[in-house]
């Protein structure tokens, strides 16, 4: 059992909650401008970062409500969570996407 | 020819524990390590969703009767009639006893204001677990923190009982209200009957 802490309700069971992949990825300002590729990217390449990641998580089985946390993937310690749409309190990697070069 | 036979439709509804009633009524334990479970069946229940500032949020809170429920656990209003559970930060459950009329007044007060109210009383239904081991039974599958100096009588809590998601309100020192969905509560009734035979025995050494 982990405790997650909603940034809404609190502490609770790791089992209350859903995973929602990658935070912060922008939705393009003109999709139909994008050539398969770039959209491919968009879609499916993610950071796949060792260490600090920042994630987004619903809390299904409680108020309903998706926010974002950082957590490190290695040791799968959450390291803050915020609202959508505040700031991210802390700085995770920003390297881009890697692959797809092939 | 056939004799057409119209029945109040009142006297048709089935609530979903019903089938469980005599059960419930044997499964219960007397005594210091004393835990009952019981149905209350029909309770009238709204869902409201309003954002907080905003005039439909003000309109409706006036409409229960004075204010909504502002964070995680809170519950207004009162228990015997009625109350307003916190759902998430703009969305709440209003439960009154069976037959209060409450739909219409809330409608009315919401107006044509962004919002919702809707009648949601056939979705869930509401268990009471009530004696001093009543806490006991729910640690047993609930991994909220339920103890008495952080779950206070007078809150409530979207959480998950066993794999069940439900709503666990807390109306006294030592009883509990679960309002699982319909569809749930046969389940939520068996499961509590289960974890309660312990107590039927001595405790163990």
């Amino acid at each position: 059992m982990m405790l997650i802490e909603c940034p809404w309700c609190g502490p609770r069971n790791e089992t209350e909650y859903g995973y929602g992949g990658e935070a912060h990825v922008a939705y393009p300002e003109d999709p139909h401008a994008l050539t398969d590729d770039e959209w491919a990217k968009f879609l499916f390449y993610r950071k796949n970062t060792r260490g600090p990641l920042a994630e987004r998580w619903v809390h299904s089985a409680g108020c309903r409500r998706w926010f974002n946390a950082i957590r490190d993937t290695t040791t799968y310690e959450f390291l803050a969570v915020y609202k959508p749409g505040t700031a991210q309190p802390i700085s995770t990697t920003t390297a881009q996407a890697q692959g797809g070069t092939k | 020819m056939a004799k057409q036979v119209l029945a109040e439709s009142s006297t048709l509804r089935t609530s979903p524990l019903a089938h469980l009633g005599s059960k419930m009524e044997q499964g219960a334990v007397r005594g210091d390590r004393g835990v009952e479970v019981r149905e209350l069946a029909f309770t009238t229940q709204i869902g409201l969703r309003a954002e907080p500032g905003s005039a439909a949020h003000a309109a409706l809170a006036s409409a229960v009767g004075g204010a909504l429920p502002a964070g995680v656990g809170e519950v207004s209003g009162s228990v015997e009639g009625t109350a307003v559970l916190w759902l998430g930060p703009d969305e709440f459950l209003a439960v009154a006893p069976e037959g209060t009329e409450l739909y219409s007044d809330l409608v009315a007060a919401l107006g044509d204001e962004p919002g919702q109210v809707i009648d949601l009383s056939a979705n869930r239904t509401v268990i009471e677990l009530s004696g001093p081991m009543a806490r006991d039974v729910l640690e047993k599958g609930c991994a909220a923190d339920l103890h008495p100096r952080n779950f206070t009588p007078g809150s409530a809590i979207n959480t998950v009982l066993g794999p069940v998601p439900l709503l666990l309100w807390k109306t006294q020192e030592q009883t509990f209200r679960l309002l699982p969905r319909a569809s749930f509560a046969d389940y939520t009734a068996r499961w509590l009957l289960d974890a309660m035979t312990e107590y039927l025995s001595p405790e163990v050494d």
